[in-house]
Order: structure tokens, then sequence, then C-alpha cells
């Protein structure tokens, strides 16, 4: 290993312990001096609790808004090797999947123009290549497209749509998510590559309600597989669990959130019109209890991070949706770009969609996009009870 | 509609982030209800100021920032 510019026993102590260390893997790439001086510099932001990375600017390839962060270090004389660290957000595969070559031409590329840093991968799905100057921003761009790679989103566009492995590897996936991730990214690529919006928009596809990618708290549009029909019971299965040791009544049943199951030692009986689609029974007997076969997905709109203001989570808009892979998925996109359309319009800058249907409230919502609001957009019966109904609503009862 | 070409929305778009470099960030949906404003909305619409932006970014005469959002404005040189 070759010895960093300077002693570094702050982030050395993150070398200690048995699990990966980021400290550990930068430290092989130290003869790099960008490398060595990332190193360097983020010990004495350790010294100092400071962060000395400036953010933003004007870097970016030719005709794109997005895909590359602007990255400088406010400590560039001391520092010189991070001067421009920037970082190229790469669109990912659908659900990660990848050739070994396809992650070899990938690492080649970034050793022979950038520090060889990569995190793999970023919170919203991307390939994360950490630290390239200025200069290189073009050469890479040629680079990755010249072997069929492209840049992923950033600042104010639609951001690169991320899937759970869906069918590839799931027997519960409700859709095959990741058609239709790829077949939302290449729809929008001029959203996604030219900012046009207030702030971020994010997909993500999960392909059953156990949601793996986190849809429902981290995206303005959760695509959750769900079904209609009744859950799939193989009761000698379930017999089965029960030999094994599993109570199915404290540990299956009572744990049921709206208690809709009951095991009378020979037959699991479910109340399907009152399942929440919680996935709780399924998780616990996987060889007995099936989603059902008349399958699609739910629409959800309006998660965030808390960056700006608090943290959201996603409301049901689309309470089921077919999600064949034939019908290009227009009914989501034709939701999608209403929703654009009035956002874009009226939404205040950084402001997420979860927070402007907060601020213009959800019926007004609903109504400009046309949408018919229904009963599952109510997370709970009301409890206030000044409700003003509309005239015609009395005039309808009479 | 009147016809506005799209190269002269982009002529107008540029003049627009000219007069106000260096002194208020332009979002794209900026831009684009400037356009309506100054051309009606009879002759301008948002699909045809996307394709002026597009027009214009592609040429290099203006492009993206970022400053917390997205901004068009004009390169350093």
């Amino acid at each position: 290993m070759t010895e960093t510019k300077r002693k570094t026993p702050l982030i050395d102590e993150l070398e200690k312990g048995p699990w990966p260390s980021f400290v550990k893997e930068m430290k092989k790439e130290a003869h790099k001096p960008i490398t060595r001086d990332a190193i360097s510099q983020l010990e004495r932001s350790y010294e100092e609790h400071i962060s000395h990375w400036k953010h933003g600017g004007l870097v970016g390839v030719m005709g794109y808004g997005g895909g590359v962060i602007g990255r400088y270090s406010d400590l560039a004389a001391e520092f010189p090797g991070v001067a421009e660290f920037h970082t190229f957000r790469v669109n990912q595969p659908s659900a990660w999947f990848y050739t070994s070559d396809a992650l070899r031409t990938l690492c080649d590329i970034w050793d022979k123009h950038g520090s060889g840093i990569t995190n793999m991968h970023g919170s919203t799905g991307d390939i994360v290549f950490l630290g390239g100057t200025t200069e290189a921003i073009e050469p890479i761009f040629a680079d990755l497209t010249a072997n069929g790679w492209d840049l992923g989103g950033s600042g104010s566009n639609m951001r690169t749509p991320s899937c759970c492995v869906g069918p590839a590897r799931c027997e519960w996936a409700c859709y095959d998510t990741l058609n239709a991730c790829y077949n939302i990214t290449q729809s929008f690529q001029d959203e996604l590559h030219r900012p046009f919006f207030p702030y971020k928009y994010k997909f993500k596809f999960a392909g059953c309600p156990n949601d793996c990618v986190a849809s429902i708290a981290r995206s303005d549009c959760s695509v959750i597989g769900t079904w209609k029909d009744d859950i799939q019971v193989n009761n000698a299965k379930v017999k089965d669990y029960e030999k094994q040791g599993l109570d199915l009544n404290a540990d299956v049943c009572d744990r049921c959130p709206t208690r809709c199951m009951s095991w009378d030692g020979k037959t699991l009986a479910i109340d399907n019109s009152n399942c929440v689609k919680c996935m709780h029974c399924i998780n616990m007997m996987p060889k007995a209890l099936k989603p059902g076969k008349e399958r699609g997905a739910t629409i959800l709109i309006g998660s965030k991070a808390p960056i700006v203001g608090g943290a959201l989570l996603s409301s049901v808009f689309v309470p089921f949706l077919e999600m064949d892979p034939e019908s290009e998925y227009s009914d989501l996109k034709e939701l999608t770009e209403a929703i654009w359309e009035l956002w874009g319009e009226h939404g205040k800058s950084r402001e997420r969609v979860g927070e402007f249907i907060q601020r213009v409230g959800l019926s007004n919502f609903l109504e400009e996009i046309g949408l018919e609001p229904v009963p599952e957009m109510v997370m709970h019966p009301r409890t206030n009870p000044y409700i003003f109904f509309d005239d015609e609503i009395f005039e309808k009862a009479e | 509609m009147a016809e506005v070409t799209i190269q002269q929305l982009a002529d107008a778009m540029y003049d627009l982030v000219k007069s106000t470099h260096g002194k208020k960030n332009l979002k794209p949906m900026d831009v684009t209800k400037a356009m309506i404003d100054q051309f009606g909305e009879d002759s301008v619409d948002k699909a045809l100021c996307k394709k002026a932006l597009r027009e214009l970014i592609d040429t290099g005469r203006c492009i993206y920032k970022y400053a917390g959002g997205s901004f068009v404005t004009l390169p350093e040189n």
C-alpha cells in the first residue's frame, strides 16, 4: 500500500473492525494524487468537523443538464489533487445486473480518466464515479457512450429510475419491474437529461408490497406490485410449517394487521376482502402462500427523504393498474405527464411533488390532473366531525 | 397559431438569458413562461419552448448550471 501524503489517525480508525472499510479501499488507490489528496482532505475534515467540498456549478457534458455533479475543494492550494473532484452518475442497468465484462469496462474507463473510486451504487441507484476533473468530463462521456452506457440524472430533472430484481429472481414479483424501469427510462430520456422541473422527480419500481427498493419512502412515484384476487394457499404446506414448529396463530394470524385470517389446524381461512397486502403471512410461509394471480401495481405519489423539508411517504393515487409490458405502460406515462405539467408550471423552486400536493391540497391536485378520488386514497376514516358536503350531495340524497 | 420558428424562439431565449446574466437565475420554466408572455399563447406553447431550449443547449449557446436547482445560463467563456 502506498503511503498517503500525511498521517491520517482519525480516518485510520475506520479501517478497524471485521467489516469492509472505504478508507482501506481508498488507500489502495493512493498512488494517484487525486485519491491521495482526497484521503488527506478527509482527515482534515474529521479534525475540523467540517466539509471542505463545494458543490454545484457549471460542469456537464454538451447537451445534458445532469449526470455530472460539480465538486470542488475549498482547500485547493493545500490539496491540489482534489481542486476538481466531480461526481459522475452513470445510468445503472435495471435491477443492477451486470456481466463481469461490463464491470471491467466501467472500471477501465474510470481508471483511465478518474480517481478509480466508485460507489456501487448511489442512493438513487446510479453507478457513481467519484473524483474526476473538468477536463476529463467529455472524454469519460465519450468512452461511456461508445461502450453502451449513458449518464444518469441529477439536478431538477427526472432521476435515474431504479427497480428491484423482480421476476428475474423473485417469485413474488407482481409485474416485470425490470421491463417497466427500462421502458420508463427510455421513454423519458429528455426529462432524464434536461432539467425542466422545479426539483428532482424519482421513480422506483418494486415488484411486491415488500418494497425492497423502499420506493414508498424514497421516490416521488412509487410503483408497487400488488394483486386483486385471493392469496394462493396450499393448506398441506401450511400444515408442514406447523409441524416444523411455526405457531400459526401467534406468529401469523395474530400478526395480521387486519386480523383477516384464521387457522383451525387444517385450513387457513383468509377474508381476502380485508387483506391489506402487508405480505407478513406470505413472508412467514413462502412455500405455502403466494400472491394472487391477478397481478398489477399500485401507483403512489409524493415521498421524499428529508433534504429541504421533512420526510414524506407516498400516498395511493391509483389502487390497481395492470402492468402489461405490451401496453408500454401508457396509463402510468399519461398520469406522470399530467403530474409534471401541473407541478412543472406551479411548483416552487426546490419543491418536491409531495410538498406541492400538501401546499395545494390533494383534492385540488387530483382535480387538476383529472384523477377521480377513490376510497383507497384515504389513509384512515376521518375523525374530524366538521365535514362540509357540497350542496349537490344533499340534493341527491333528497 | 402564428408562425414562430424554433430558431426565432431560441434567439429570444438567448437574449433573455443574456439580459439577466449575473442578475437573476432563470429556471427552464421561467424562460418558457417568459417566451409565452412575449409571443403569446396562440403562437408559442411549452412543447415548442422545449424544442427551442434544446436547440439553445445543444448548440452550446447556453448551458445548464446547478445552484440548488437547475438553471439556464451562459457558458463561462
